[in-house]
């Protein structure tokens, strides 16, 4: 099975920046009468305009697409053809049979194990190099040439490495995004105030202490913002890491559709894996607000 | 036998790079236990540097101090310090910022309900209690300090270091501060050193100012005792002839003999 590399151009980490979009603000829930026309107001003001958007672009690609010798299959039809992958996520008529999301449940897995070990490994190498300027000297700008690679071309080698496509899935998920969590953590470190550290000196706390009880705490904000491009890259990775090696992920699933011709199943897939990749995002944002609350302000 | 805290012709030199700086030069200081001593002098003329020094978190080029017939060479608890910017964790509460202090350095010698006891006692001392389970971003500037003073006091240290403690706060919090300050250390008798740019600070807190001359290579001008009985009230001193007197020999020191030059 030989495969032209395709999307692996798109890892380059985009600089981070929220997106504007459809989280229902909290804040209008806070005055004490419950304003039910502010809030009402509020969801259609985040809701409405997307919806509006997608209702637009259904129609222009049903137009486009309704030719008779149009090569994509316009919205309706891949409705009736995937009518089954889309309402029901869950079904298991087989071993290679399965709703598209236990497939993204696999893939997940594989994703978690390779994200958590990136995020360990990347937090620990980071605080080192953040803590040593000669350390920082000397990996900063090997880190930087490594981290331009794309995920794909990590993956014949760690195929080599590994003899098994399992974990060498894991593998290219845990180098693409460990980059991202190392140089984030290393900033963080290094702009810790001098005053946390020399509270740290005046207590005596020991390398652990301070790496518990300072360090992460004050380049949390950092890290999780190195964490959030991680999850991304790694979500763009698994996908095309798994067209090559197979199983029953998501990423295979697209491949597999791609060699029998379903092009509705490619294109729902497509849906799946961009409001995953979107869940992802979020929930790091989230935890990440959760963790470093009252951190960022001094 | 050298004093409690004995500053030993102690210099300090900055080098970056070829370029090197001499901040402080030959200070000699001898401090007693129980003596609350300012130091005053203009911005730049080293008073910080000299705190970090006796702290630890700068080591001398020149000299030595020792305290307590023990050299000084690394920060510890034994000399805490009230940063200037408080430095409160502010990933922290009240209580845990002040637990952070106490776990160190009680956490072998005292239990957990005991530790818990001695961090409500100074939270009490300065007045704090009721908001111990605040974060630093939800209190004033005045009642950040405090924290920062009771985080020092709860280690228990031999020195008490407060580094222009009450310089970024407004008049009113300021009085209400150094009131507070002198309850503690009539009640406590620590050791204090308290470096200020404030003459009615010095002169009102403390028992010794020391008058520090201009950079570079800054050295200690004069010592001028402050001979006013403890305790000392605020409004009573006001007209006091001791006390303008002191006021004023500090004054002269600071604005005719070494008036402050703006480094070109």
């Amino acid at each position: 099975m030989t495969l032209p590399a395709t999307k692996d151009d798109t890892v380059t980490p985009l600089p981070f920046k929220a997106a504007p979009a459809t989280i229902v603000p909290l804040g209008a829930l806070r005055p004490r009468p419950i304003d039910i026309g502010a809030v009402l107001r509020a969801v259609a003001q985040a809701t409405v305009p997307p919806l509006v958007v997608l209702a637009i672009i259904l129609t222009v690609w049903q137009v486009l697409c309704s030719s008779p010798g149009s090569s994509l299959p316009p919205p309706s039809q891949v409705w009736t053809d995937s009518y089954e992958l889309i309402v029901d996520p869950f079904f298991v008529y087989g071993s290679q049979d399965i709703g598209l999301g236990l497939r993204v449940l696999t893939s997940l897995q594989r994703v978690a194990i390779g994200f958590g070990l990136a995020a360990v490994m990347g937090v620990a190498i980071g605080a080192v190099i953040g803590q040593s300027v000669w350390m920082m000297r000397g990996l900063d700008p090997i880190f930087q040439i490594l981290r331009t690679v794309p995920p794909l071309a990590w993956l014949p080698i760690s195929l080599a490495a590994f003899m098994d496509s399992g974990p060498s899935a894991i593998f290219v998920i845990f180098i693409t995004s460990i980059w991202p969590v190392i140089i984030n953590t290393a900033v963080g470190v290094r702009n810790i105030p001098q005053d946390y550290r020399n509270v740290a000196a005046v207590l005596r706390l020991d390398q652990r202490e301070f790496f518990f009880k300072i360090m992460v705490p004050a380049a949390a904000p950092y890290i999780f913002s190195g964490l959030r491009i991680g999850v991304g890259l790694s979500w763009l990775a698994i996908v095309a890491a798994e067209m090559l090696t197979g199983g029953v992920g998501i990423g295979f699933f697209i491949w597999d559709a791609w060699n029998s011709s379903r092009l509705s199943d490619i294109i729902v897939a497509l849906v799946y894996i961009g409001l995953v990749g979107f869940v992802l995002d979020r929930l790091v944002g989230l935890v990440g607000a959760i963790v470093t609350r009252g951190t960022s302000a001094a | 036998m050298p004093a409690y805290l004995a500053i030993q012709n102690v210099g300090k030199t900055f080098t970056r790079g070829a370029a090197t700086t001499e901040v402080l030069r030959d200070i000699s200081l001898d401090i007693a236990r129980g003596e609350f001593v300012s130091i005053i002098g203009h911005s730049g003329c080293g008073k910080s540097t000299l705190l970090n020094l006796i702290a630890g978190l700068t080591e001398v080029t020149a000299g030595g101090i020792i305290l307590e017939n023990a050299e000084v060479s690394s920060p510890g608890p034994d000399r805490a310090v009230v940063f200037q910017n408080h430095s409160l964790l502010p990933w922290l509460t009240v209580y845990e910022n002040v637990n952070l202090a106490v776990a160190k350095v009680f956490g072998r010698t005292k239990s957990r309900a005991e530790r818990h006891e001695w961090i409500m006692e100074n939270l009490d001392l300065v007045q704090m209690a009721h908001a111990r389970d605040k974060r630093p971003t939800e209190i004033s500037g005045g009642m950040k300090q405090r924290v920062g003073i009771a985080r020092a006091l709860a280690m228990e240290p031999k020195i008490l270091l407060l580094d222009e403690p009450f310089g970024a706060l407004d008049a009113l919090t300021r009085a209400h501060l150094q009131d507070q300050m002198m309850e503690i250390h009539a009640r406590l008798g620590n050791t204090i050193i308290m470096i200020t740019h404030d003459v009615d600070e010095a002169v009102l807190l403390s028992d010794r100012i020391v008058m520090m001359t201009n950079g570079p290579a800054a050295t200690v001008g004069e010592v001028l005792d402050v001979p006013l009985s403890r305790p000392r009230k605020r409004l009573e001193l006001a007209s006091d002839r001791t006390y303008l007197k002191c006021r004023e020999a500090v004054l002269k020191f600071l604005y005719e003999r070494h008036r402050f030059v703006e480094a070109a």
